[in-house]
């Protein structure tokens, strides 16, 4: 089933390159036209299959569920391994739910088209890949892959300074990454298999966990991204296709925060521990510094990206509190950011699109023009500033009141984050949407077209509904956390005997 | 010696015996056929089935549990056999792409295909020496028939400056050889292997013997262009025709890597403390010079010699780890690196204007929409090579780096990591050319055989990943044969 999910994408994007390998010259308009059609489709259908999934899922059990084994390297102690749990299911659907969106929102795309959806197929597939990969290998494999498409996308279909955004993207990236594979096979070498199951039962010395948690942060701490190894975020953001930009910031960061749930903080619980205040100390500079770094923007592209660097430090705080509500209200966090910014990446989108520019500047007063749309982009800017009754707000609070029950500091910074947050989304929507319509070449933009407003939908339904219905995300990942703590406070427990 | 003792040791030799009576009836052949492009024409798809044939004699013809011949100067065993159909695998598909390219430079010689067909024996014997005499002699057949190859266009200036300058060098590198063979003889009073191991063992490690190997690896670092002995190689790959290029890269450096694992790993495996420290600072050297020296680089062939020098660095390292682990991860690198290299070199052989070869790597732009599949198979390749997953490439690093930490090395393995990153950033750019940029020159179509290897190697760069195990259950076979 897990198998399914994952290379669903991929039998779509070969379906396009076996079109476009036995195409005549004469047939690439056609094919190109029909590329699009069929991602959509391939993207439902993985959707489809992601909520069978969902459905399957019990979430009373905290272990590995459906999962799958296919032998591979396995003398090597490797293995083709699926499984979800609470921690990762959520993901899953979350890529397959805004895959579709993501190609929705690029049907306006007109440059080669069908090598566009290819990238974003083999995207979709590596990343569901990740979240369900049961073997760290695999993992790895899954996890820098995903790099070679996103390169892609930027390089080919970004904006102006695309070269330049997919270099420093990659370069960036990979660099955090490959210390993580020398940790991940000097595990392999401590523990004989590449299992994470197996692995997340195997201790580690106090001082190998503290050079491997450092590895894997690493990589994490990239990712995800925190300070000070944000940077390349906002330059990939600005520069990416708009549906590259909801993908980044709705799946991609999320791989960073899923990381340090299924390998930093359970295998390695000692140097978790004593790395926490670091943690928190990132965390904390990250979520005031972006935020006001986000105020000076002018481009709002920008202003999302350091926003989500923002946002992700109250994930990574959440996390590392090793509290129930916690780690819990990280979890949500990172799926609510994933809706909600992409939401806000794709309502750039739609003003680019009419104007091609995304200075906040030339904006202004659109209200008179685009009434809808200024109700939209009001609901999710709201949301990221985590207004109750919208899900960002669920998360914020989880995540405080978790760290709040152990550092009071830590919560303390990140309230003053929220309070910034408010000041850079609500300054930025004054300048865009409100005030008199100045911009003489504003004055034909036209309102959201109905393919808009079937990319919206979905994202604005979800929004309201986890606001109100937290549970409907809690449910899922309770037993699963609740494991999680248990086995680090036992683990932690036995190192201090 | 009676008649049986001398046919079993014959069956060993088999591969060589076919390549050698092979090569020279071919070489006859040609002599008597007046016209010399139908010479051509028809040694050239002769040669590529003897090649054929001899990895087939050596898979299957070859008693399996191997031995040695020769009162011990040859010995067949499953890294001999591993390397060997690897070599001649390699040798036969450079064959194939030079046929084409030879055609339209008008350098139509039947001698080409016979000097590979001999180059390719003098690497069989090498991967099989298990005396100093007969790996020099393996050395230096390879090398004579490499140093014609690389002047094989003698009216090109630069492919004649590219075959003195390897001439030179190599000569040098033979000597170099031949001197550290000599004081391992002289102080160990054997050329046999077997015999040196022995005296290797035998406690106090006498200074000459060190200096003696020394020498040695100093000579093979240069055949397999490890810094600081690279120097001849950017010059070599930019100014020799292409498709020697394409074999220089692959067939000859299996070989001179497999023969250097042989020689630290058997003879003086118990050295191993004495020798480790000085390919690892090989390995880091040639691993800096090829990420650092091919980033400023225009010329694609110099491109590729650079990533050579870098991809031989981390070959080393798996050298470096001295166990029977390392071995097999140097052999499932080296295979996966070379067909990453067979999908590069096929592309680059593609790169032919109606005005002739083109080999800059602006000539690449907009690929991904002039020829889509040339630029796909690139991709794959610049990936692979980088050892990026989710492509085959990935593995072999992978591998190594499990041989390394699993020696102990740390620090090795965390410097491989590292120049891989740097590494990345000269793949990443041929990848921008093809994919970023729009196209400006076109390339005319490439000949039928070159457009079918390409995109196989291409697709099995990827696609390989799912059949991976079965390459490395070879590779872990064929590495854990000698020790």
């Amino acid at each position: 089933m897990l198998s399914a999910v994952t290379f669903a994408p991929l039998a779509g994007a070969l379906v396009i390159i076996l079109f476009k390998m036995f195409s005549r010259a004469e047939d690439s308009a056609f094919i190109e036209k029909n590329a699009r059609g069929v991602a959509l489709l391939t993207t439902l259908v993985t959707f489809a299959l992601a909520i069978v999934v969902m459905i399957q899922f019990d979430p009373q059990n905290p272990g590995f569920q459906m999962v799958e084994y296919v032998p591979w390297f396995t003398e090597l102690g490797m293995g083709y391994r699926m499984g979800v749990d609470g921690l990762s299911v959520l993901f899953v659907l979350l890529t397959a739910f805004l895959m579709p969106i993501a190609i929705l929102a690029s049907w306006k795309i007109e440059k080669r088209v069908a090598d566009y959806m290819i990238a974003f197929l083999i995207l979709e597939t590596l990343m569901i890949g990740v979240f369900c990969a049961l073997d760290m290998v695999l993992f790895y494999i899954f996890f820098e892959g995903g790099l070679i498409p996103m390169f892609l996308i930027i390089g080919v279909w970004g904006g102006a300074n695309r070269v330049y955004a997919a270099f420093k993207f990659f370069l960036y990236t990979l660099l955090g990454s490959v210390l993580m594979l020398v940790a991940m096979v000097f595990m392999y070498l401590q523990a004989g298999t590449t299992n994470i199951e197996v692995l997340l039962a195997t201790p580690f010395a106090a001082e190998i966990q503290t050079w491997l948690w450092l590895a894997f942060f690493a990589s994490f701490a990239v990712k995800m991204p925190m300070w000070p190894v944000h940077t390349w975020l906002p330059d990939a953001h600005v520069e990416a296709p708009t549906a590259g930009s909801v993908i980044l910031a709705g799946v991609l960061l999320k791989m960073g925060g899923y990381g340090f749930l299924r390998f930093s903080i359970p295998m390695f619980p000692d140097a978790t521990a004593y790395f926490t205040p670091l943690v928190f100390v990132l965390s904390v500079i990250a979520i005031i510094y972006t935020s006001l770094v986000a105020f000076r923007q002018t481009d709002i592209k920008k202003l999302i990206a350091y926003s989500s660097v923002a946002h992700m430090g109250l994930v990574t705080m959440g996390l590392f509190a090793m509290t129930e509500l916690g780690v819990q209200g990280a979890i949500f966090q990172m799926f609510s950011h994933g809706v909600i910014s992409g939401a806000l990446f794709l309502a750039v989108g739609v003003i680019y699109d009419r104007m091609h520019t995304r200075e906040i500047a030339f904006y202004g007063g659109l209200v008179h023009r685009m009434p809808v749309y200024a109700a939209v982009l009001a609901l999710f800017t709201m949301a990221n500033v985590g207004l109750p009754g919208t899900s960002g707000f669920v998360g914020e609070i989880m995540a405080m009141i978790g760290t709040f029950q152990v550092s009071t500091w830590a919560a303390a910074g990140a309230a003053i984050g929220v309070i910034l947050s408010a000041v850079y989304m609500l300054t930025a929507y004054r300048n865009l949407v409100l005030g008199d319509l100045t911009n003489p070449k504003l004055a034909q933009i036209n309102d959201m077209n109905i393919r808009e407003w079937a990319i919206f939908l979905p994202l604005i339904i979800a929004t309201l509904v986890l606001g109100f219905f937290s549970t409907l995300i809690t449910d899922v990942t309770a037993a699963s956390v609740e494991q999680l703590l248990s086995n680090y406070q036992a683990a932690l427990a036995a190192s201090a005997q | 010696m009676n008649l049986s003792t001398l046919t079993a040791e014959y069956m060993l030799f088999a591969p060589e015996l076919v390549l050698a009576i092979g090569a020279m009836a071919l070489l006859m052949l040609g002599v008597f056929v007046r016209d010399h492009d139908k010479a051509a024409a028809f040694v050239a798809p002769l040669t590529a089935g003897l090649l054929v044939v001899a990895a087939l004699v050596a898979a299957f013809m070859v008693p399996g549990e191997g031995g040695q011949a020769f009162s011990g100067a040859f010995v067949f065993d499953p890294l001999a056999l591993f390397a060997k159909v690897a070599i001649f695998g390699a040798a036969a598909i450079a064959l194939l792409f030079a046929v084409p390219y030879l055609k339209a430079e008008r350098l139509a010689k039947f001698e080409y295909f016979v000097l590979i067909a001999l180059a390719a024996l003098g690497m069989s014997m090498m991967v099989s020496a298990n005396d100093l005499i007969a790996m020099y002699m393996g050395v230096e057949l390879q090398s004579l028939a490499l140093y014609v190859l690389a002047a094989f266009n003698r009216d090109s200036l630069r492919a004649s400056e590219a075959g003195l300058k390897y001439f030179v060098l190599g000569a040098l590198s033979s000597g170099l050889l031949l001197y550290g063979a000599s004081l391992v003889y002289g102080f160990t009073g054997a050329t046999g292997f077997n015999e040196i191991a022995i005296a290797a063992a035998s406690g106090e490690v006498s200074i000459g013997l060190l200096f003696g190997l020394v020498f040695i690896i100093c000579g093979l670092a240069f055949k397999v262009s490890a810094a600081p002995f690279h120097m001849w190689t950017p010059d070599v790959y930019e100014g020799s025709p292409t498709p020697v290029t394409a074999f220089f890269a692959t067939a000859p450096k299996l070989a001179a890597i497999v023969l250097l694992a042989r020689i630290l790993l058997e003879p003086f495996g118990a050295m191993t403390d004495q020798w480790q420290q000085v390919i690892t600072a090989i390995a880091v050297l040639s691993m800096a010079v090829g990420a650092f020296g091919a980033l400023t680089q225009n010329n694609i062939k110099r491109l590729m010699a650079y990533s050579s020098i870098g991809n031989m660095g981390y070959a080393l390292v798996a050298i470096a780890a001295g166990t029977a682990i390392g071995l097999w991860a140097l052999l499932a690198f080296m295979i996966l690196y070379i067909i990453g290299l067979v999908a590069a070199f096929g592309v680059i052989l593609s790169m032919r204007t109606s005005e002739g070869m083109v080999e800059q790597i602006e000539d690449l732009a907009g690929l991904a929409q002039s020829r889509p599949g040339l630029a796909w198979t690139m991709t794959g390749a610049m990936f692979s090579i980088g050892g990026l997953p989710f492509l085959v490439g990935f593995f072999g690093k992978l591998f190594i780096l499990y041989a390394a930490l699993q020696a102990g090395l740390i620090f090795l393995p965390i410097a491989l990591v590292l120049f891989s990153v740097v590494s990345a950033y000269y793949y990443l750019r041929i990848v921008r050319v093809m994919w970023f940029s729009d196209p400006v020159v076109t390339f005319v179509g490439p000949s039928a055989a070159t457009a079918v290897i390409t995109n196989v190697a291409g697709i099995a760069t990827a696609a390989l990943v799912i059949v991976a195990p079965v390459l490395f259950y070879l590779a872990q076979n064929a590495g854990f044969g000698p020790l």
